[in-house]
C-alpha cells in the first residue's frame, strides 16, 4: 500500500476512536454523576431517589447528638431551608455559612445522608468568601 | 509606604507596556537599540514589581492595618511567618505573586539568551511583558493590593487557622511558580510561529524552564496533598477537588510535552504537537488560576461577584484562540521532517505515553467543568470522585507499563529481533510480583491494583535494568571498576537518568496510591475515656484528655494508645483547635467555639502502612453552659470572658463525654511521599547542568574567538 | 505625594531603560549567522548523541546488528550533511567579510 494512503487510513482510525472514547466519557458521566440539587427543588417532592444536595449551611442550626450530627442546608440565596440528619466525618472546614455537598434522600421531609458523604468546598476559595462576608464589611 | 507601592506598582505596568512596544518595534525595524531597551525594561519590571512585594511584606510585619489586604489576612497575634506568607492567601497578593514570578523569570530567560536568538527573543519578550502588562493592569485597576483603608483598624482579622500549616505556606507559591515558568516555553513557542522558525532551538532554551515548571508544580501538588493529609482530619490526601485538579492538569501536559519535545529535537517530527501541548499547557495554567480565583466552580451564579474572573476569562479565550489561529496558519511551516517508520520504537511509545497523559487531562478538564456543562445543557450534576477514580485508573495503569517499556525499546526503526532479552528480566519480574500478591495477599481482591503493582514491578526492574547497564557498558568500554564506571556514565547524560529516577519515584508514588486507596480499612470509634475499641489489628484505648486555652486557641488534646498485636505500638496525641470567631452573633462565650476549627490529627507512619487518627469531641454537653455564660457576661469585658473560658473548659476536662475518633490504617501511604521526594530529586538532577553542556558552551565560545580572530 | 514618588520612579526607570537608544545606531550588530550556526551546533550534537546512543544501545543488546547497520548509515549521513552546511556557513561569512 502506498505510504499517503495508508497514513490517511491511519488517521481515520485514530478519529474514530477518540470519537468513540468522547462518547463513551459523555455517556458515563451523565448516567453515573449524581444530580446536583438546591434544597428549593427539593421541597416538596417526593421520597426515595438519591442525589447530591448542594447549598449553605445555615448559621446556628448545627447540632451535634452523640455520633449524629444535625443542620440546615438553604440555597445559595439562603431561602428555603431543609434539615439534614448524617453521620460520619466532619471536614474541618465545615462551620455555619459553608457550601457544602451531601448525598442522600428525602425521608418525611428530613434529607437523611449517607455515611461520610458530607464534602465542604475548598478553603483556598476562603478569600471569595470574606469578601462577600458581613464581618468583612464592618472593617472597611 | 502604601504610596511607594502603589507608585511602583503604576511605573512597572508603563515598562511592561514599554517592553511589550520597543520589542516588537525592535523585531520589525530590526533595530537592535529597541531590543536592548525592551530588555532592560523587563529588568526595570521586575526590579519595579519586587519593590511592591517588599512594601507590602514589610507591613505585614509591621501589622500595617492601614493596607486593607493586611487588616483582612493578617493581626497583630498571628506569628511572624505566617505574617509573612499571608500575603498570598489574598487575591491580591497572589496576583501581585504571579506578576512579580513572571517579571522574574522574564528577566532570567532574557539574561540567558541576551547574545542569541535574536529572531526569537524580541517576540517573546513581546509575549512575557504583554502578559504582564495584564496582570499589573488586573491589580491596578480591579484587585487594588495597596488599597488604605482609613482610619486604621486596630487590629486585623488573622489568617484562616486551616492554612496555618508550613506545607500550606510555601504550597501556593510553588503552583504560582510552576504555572510562570509555563509562560516561557509558551512566550518562545509563539515567537517561534511569528516568525515561522520552527526547528528546535526554541524548545532547547526553553527546556529547562519547562523542566523547572514541572518540577514545581509537582513540588506544589506534593505539598497541597500532604497538607490535606496532615491538617483536613479526613484522612485523604486527594479529592478531585477543582482547586487540586486545576494545578494537576497543566502538570501532566508538561509531563507530555517534556517528552514529546524530545522526539522532535531528534526525529524532527510531532511539530504542530509541542507548539499546541506547550501553549495548551499554558491554557491550563491560566485556567487553573480562573478556577481558584473566580469563584465560578461553587456555582455559576457566584461568578459576577468576582472582580478578576472576566478579565481572566477574556484573557484565556484570547490566548487559546489566538495560538490556534497562530499554528493553524504556520501548518506548512510545521511538516515534520520524516514521519514514525515503526509502532516499534521509542518514538512510538513516546506518542503512547503522550495521548495517555493527554487523554487523563481530557477527562479531569471534562469532570472538571461538568457541573457547570450540566448546568448549561439541563440540570446541574456532580462529578463525584468515584467517578473521576473509575474513568483516570486504566490510563493511569497503561502509564506505569508504558513508563517501563520506553527506556527498552531503542529509536529508530527496529526488527524487533533483539527486543526478547530487554523484555525478559521486566516480564519475569511482572509475573512473579503478580503470583506472590496473589497468593500471599489479598491484592487479588482489587484486580485493577494487582494488574497495577504487577507493572510497577515490570517498570522498576527495566528502570533499574537500564540504571545497571549504562555502568556496566561504561566498565566495558574503559576498564574501570562499576562503582567508578557507574556515577560517570549517569552524570554523562543527567537528563536521561533523571528522567529514570524521577519514573521509578511516580512509579512508586502510584503503587503506593493505589495500595492506599483500595486496602485501607477505615472506622469511626465513640469511646470514652479509658475505653477501648478493636481496628483490624490494632488495639485503641482513649488514654486521656486534657484542654489547653490559650488566646489564639483552644485546644482539645486527647491521647490514644495504640497496640499492635498485644504489643505497644503507638501513643497518639491528635487535637482539634478552636479559633475565635470576631462574629458578635454567636455571643461572648460562643465566639471561642463557633470560629474556624482544626484538627491535628495523630499519625504514626511506618513503610507498611500508617495508623491515623483525628479526634472529635463532643461539645454539645457544653452547650447548655456556654448559653447561660452569653446572657450572663453579655455586658462584661474581656477579661471576665477568659475567666470564664478558662473555668468551663477546666469543667469539661474533668469529665469529658464520649468522642468521635477517625480511624484509618492506610497501607503503603508514605511511599506517595517517598515516590515523589524521589522523582523531584531525579527532575532536580535533570535539570542541573551537565558538565559537559557547560563544556559546549565553552566550546563555542573559543570557536568563536577563533574566527573572530582570524577576521581580524 | 504618590504623584512625586511615581515620578520619580519613572525618571529614574526612563533613564536606565533608555540607555540603548542613545546610543548611534548600529552599534551592537551582532553575528548575523549566529542564529543559523547555533542551531546548526546543536544539530550537530544532538546527532552525536544519537550516533553514541545507537552504539550503547547496540552494545546493549537493545538494537540487533542489522538494525544497528541501518540506523548507524543514516545517522553518520546526516550528520555528514549537518558538517557540510557548517562548513558552507563558515565560507559564507568569509566571502561576506567586508574588504580590508
Amino acid at each position: 500500500m502506498d505510504p499517503v494512503r495508508k497514513r490517511k487510513i491511519r488517521l481515520v482510525v485514530a478519529l474514530s476512536a477518540a470519537v468513540l472514547l468522547a462518547a463513551g466519557l459523555v455517556y458515563t458521566s451523565f448516567s453515573a454523576s449524581t444530580e446536583a440539587r438546591e434544597p428549593s427543588e427539593v421541597i416538596g417532592s417526593g421520597s426515595g431517589e438519591t442525589y447530591d444536595l448542594t447549598g449553605k449551611v445555615v448559621p446556628g442550626t448545627i447540632e451535634r447528638t452523640d455520633e449524629k450530627l444535625d443542620f440546615r442546608i438553604s440555597d445559595r440565596d439562603g431561602s428555603d431551608a431543609l434539615p439534614v440528619t448524617y453521620t460520619g466525618t466532619v471536614p474541618d472546614p465545615f462551620r455555619d455559612g459553608r457550601e457544602v455537598i451531601v448525598t442522600g434522600k428525602l425521608e418525611g421531609g428530613t434529607f437523611v445522608a449517607e455515611h461520610d458523604s458530607l464534602i465542604t468546598k475548598c478553603p483556598s476559595k476562603f478569600q471569595d468568601e470574606a469578601e462577600a462576608d458581613p464581618e468583612h464589611v464592618i472593617i472597611e | 509606604m502604601i504610596e511607594l507601592g502603589q507608585a511602583a506598582l503604576a511605573a512597572s505596568l508603563l515598562t511592561a507596556i514599554f517592553a511589550a512596544g520597543a520589542a516588537i518595534y525592535g523585531a520589525i525595524s530590526g533595530d537592535r537599540r529597541w531590543v536592548d531597551s525592551s530588555r532592560r525594561a523587563v529588568y526595570a519590571m521586575a526590579a519595579l514589581t519586587t519593590t511592591s512585594v517588599v512594601v507590602l511584606e514589610a507591613a505585614f510585619l509591621r501589622d500595617d492595618f492601614s493596607f486593607s489586604v493586611v487588616a483582612s489576612h493578617s493581626s497583630t497575634t498571628t506569628p511572624t511567618i505566617y505574617k509573612l506568607t499571608a500575603m498570598w492567601s489574598s487575591q491580591e497578593g497572589s496576583l501581585l505573586l504571579w506578576a512579580w514570578v513572571l517579571s522574574l523569570a522574564a528577566s532570567a530567560v532574557l539574561y540567558l539568551t541576551r547574545r542569541r536568538h535574536r529572531e526569537l527573543v524580541p517576540w517573546a519578550t513581546a509575549v512575557l511583558a504583554g502578559l504582564g502588562t495584564f496582570f499589573i493592569a488586573l491589580m491596578l485597576f480591579k484587585a487594588h493590593p495597596f488599597h488604605q483603608l482609613s482610619p486604621a483598624p486596630a487590629e486585623g482579622q488573622g489568617l484562616t487557622p486551616l492554612l496555618r500549616n508550613w506545607a500550606m505556606v510555601i504550597h501556593p507559591p510553588m503552583l504560582y511558580t510552576g504555572y510562570v515558568m509555563l509562560s516561557v516555553p509558551f512566550a518562545f513557542a509563539i515567537a517561534a510561529l511569528i516568525i515561522r522558525k520552527l526547528d528546535a532551538s526554541w524548545l532547547r532554551t526553553t527546556r529547562r524552564f519547562a523542566l523547572a515548571a514541572w518540577t514545581f508544580l509537582a513540588t506544589g501538588l506534593l505539598l497541597g496533598a500532604f497538607w490535606s493529609y496532615n491538617e483536613l482530619g479526613w484522612g485523604g490526601y486527594w479529592a478531585w477537588d477543582p482547586v487540586e485538579n486545576a494545578a494537576l492538569m497543566p502538570w501532566l501536559i508538561t509531563t507530555a510535552y517534556l517528552h514529546s519535545i524530545m522526539v522532535q529535537e531528534r526525529r524532527g517530527m510531532l511539530k504542530v504537537w509541542n507548539v499546541s501541548l506547550i501553549c495548551g499547557a499554558f491554557v491550563l495554567a491560566l485556567l487553573g488560576t480562573f478556577l481558584v480565583r473566580s469563584g465560578i466552580l461553587e456555582s455559576i451564579h457566584a461568578f459576577g461577584a468576582s472582580t478578576v474572573g472576566t478579565p481572566l476569562l477574556v484573557l484565556i479565550g484570547l490566548v487559546a484562540i489566538g495560538s490556534t489561529l497562530l499554528i493553524a496558519s504556520r501548518v506548512d511551516d510545521l511538516r515534520p521532517e520524516r514521519r514514525i517508520d515503526s509502532l516499534l520504537s521509542r518514538e512510538s511509545i513516546f506518542l503512547v505515553n503522550n495521548l495517555l497523559l493527554v487523554g487523563m487531562t481530557l477527562i479531569i478538564l471534562w469532570g472538571t467543568l461538568f457541573p457547570i456543562i450540566s448546568d448549561v445543557v439541563g440540570e446541574e450534576r456532580n462529578f463525584a470522585e468515584p467517578l473521576f477514580n473509575q474513568l483516570t485508573r486504566p490510563l493511569a495503569v497503561l502509564l506505569v507499563l508504558f513508563t517501563g517499556v520506553g527506556p527498552l525499546i531503542a529509536w529508530g526503526k527496529l526488527s524487533g529481533t533483539a527486543l526478547r532479552r530487554m523484555f525478559l528480566w521486566p516480564a519475569a519480574a511482572a509475573a512473579a510480583a503478580a503470583l506472590v500478591l496473589r497468593l500471599v495477599t489479598d491484592a487479588a481482591d482489587n484486580p485493577w491494583a494487582l494488574v497495577l503493582f504487577a507493572f510497577a514491578a515490570f517498570t522498576l526492574v527495566a528502570l533499574g535494568q537500564e540504571l545497571w547497564r549504562a555502568g556496566a557498558s561504561r566498565r566495558s568500554l574503559t576498564g574501570e571498576s562499576f562503582a567508578r564506571a557507574f556515577p560517570r556514565a549517569v552524570s554523562r547524560n543527567r537528563r536521561r537518568y533523571g528522567g529514570y529516577v524521577a519514573h521509578a519515584g511516580l512509579v512508586v508514588l502510584l503503587v503506593g496510591v493505589a495500595a492506599s486507596s483500595s486496602f485501607q480499612t477505615n472506622r469511626d470509634l465513640r469511646l470514652n475515656v479509658g475505653e477501648s475499641a478493636q481496628v483490624g489489628d490494632y488495639t485503641v484505648t482513649y488514654e486521656s484528655f486534657s484542654a489547653d486555652p490559650e488566646t489564639e486557641r483552644i485546644a482539645f488534646n486527647a491521647v490514644l494508645d495504640v497496640d499492635k498485636g498485644g504489643e505497644d505500638y503507638a501513643l497518639l496525641a491528635p487535637a482539634r483547635n478552636y479559633y475565635p470567631t470576631m462574629d458578635p452573633s454567636v455571643g461572648p462565650l460562643g465566639r471561642y467555639f463557633e470560629g474556624e476549627a482544626t484538627s491535628e490529627i495523630g499519625l504514626k507512619s511506618g513503610a507498611g502502612s500508617d495508623f491515623w487518627t483525628a479526634f472529635q469531641p463532643d461539645l454539645s454537653t457544653l452547650q447548655p453552659e456556654i448559653e447561660r455564660g452569653n446572657t450572663l457576661l453579655a455586658d462584661t469585658g474581656a477579661a471576665a470572658q477568659g475567666i470564664a473560658i478558662l473555668a468551663l473548659t477546666e469543667e469539661y476536662a474533668k469529665s469529658p463525654p464520649p468522642a468521635t475518633f477517625r480511624v484509618i490504617v492506610n497501607p503503603l501511604v508514605a511511599w506517595v511521599w517517598i515516590g515523589a521526594l524521589v522523582a523531584l530529586a531525579g527532575a532536580a538532577f535533570a535539570i542541573w547542568p551537565t558538565a559537559e553542556a557547560r563544556r559546549r558552551v565553552r566550546a563555542a565560545y573559543e570557536a568563536k574567538l577563533g574566527r573572530e580572530l582570524k577576521r581580524a | 505625594m504618590e504623584f512625586l514618588l511615581a515620578l520619580a520612579i519613572i525618571v529614574l526607570v526612563a533613564a536606565f531603560v533608555t540607555v540603548p537608544l542613545r546610543r548611534r545606531a548600529g552599534w551592537g550588530e551582532g553575528d548575523p549567522f549566529e542564529a543559523e550556526r547555533a542551531e546548526l551546533d546543536a544539530r550537530k550534537q544532538v546527532k552525536y548523541r544519537e550516533i553514541r546512543d545507537a552504539e550503547a544501545d547496540r552494545a546493549s543488546g537493545k538494537l540487533s546488528e542489522e538494525d544497528f547497520a541501518r540506523l548507524d548509515r543514516e545517522l553518520r549521513a546526516e550528520a555528514i550533511a549537518i558538517l557540510r552546511r557548517l562548513d558552507k556557513l563558515d565560507r559564507d561569512e568569509e566571502s561576506r567579510r567586508p574588504a580590508g
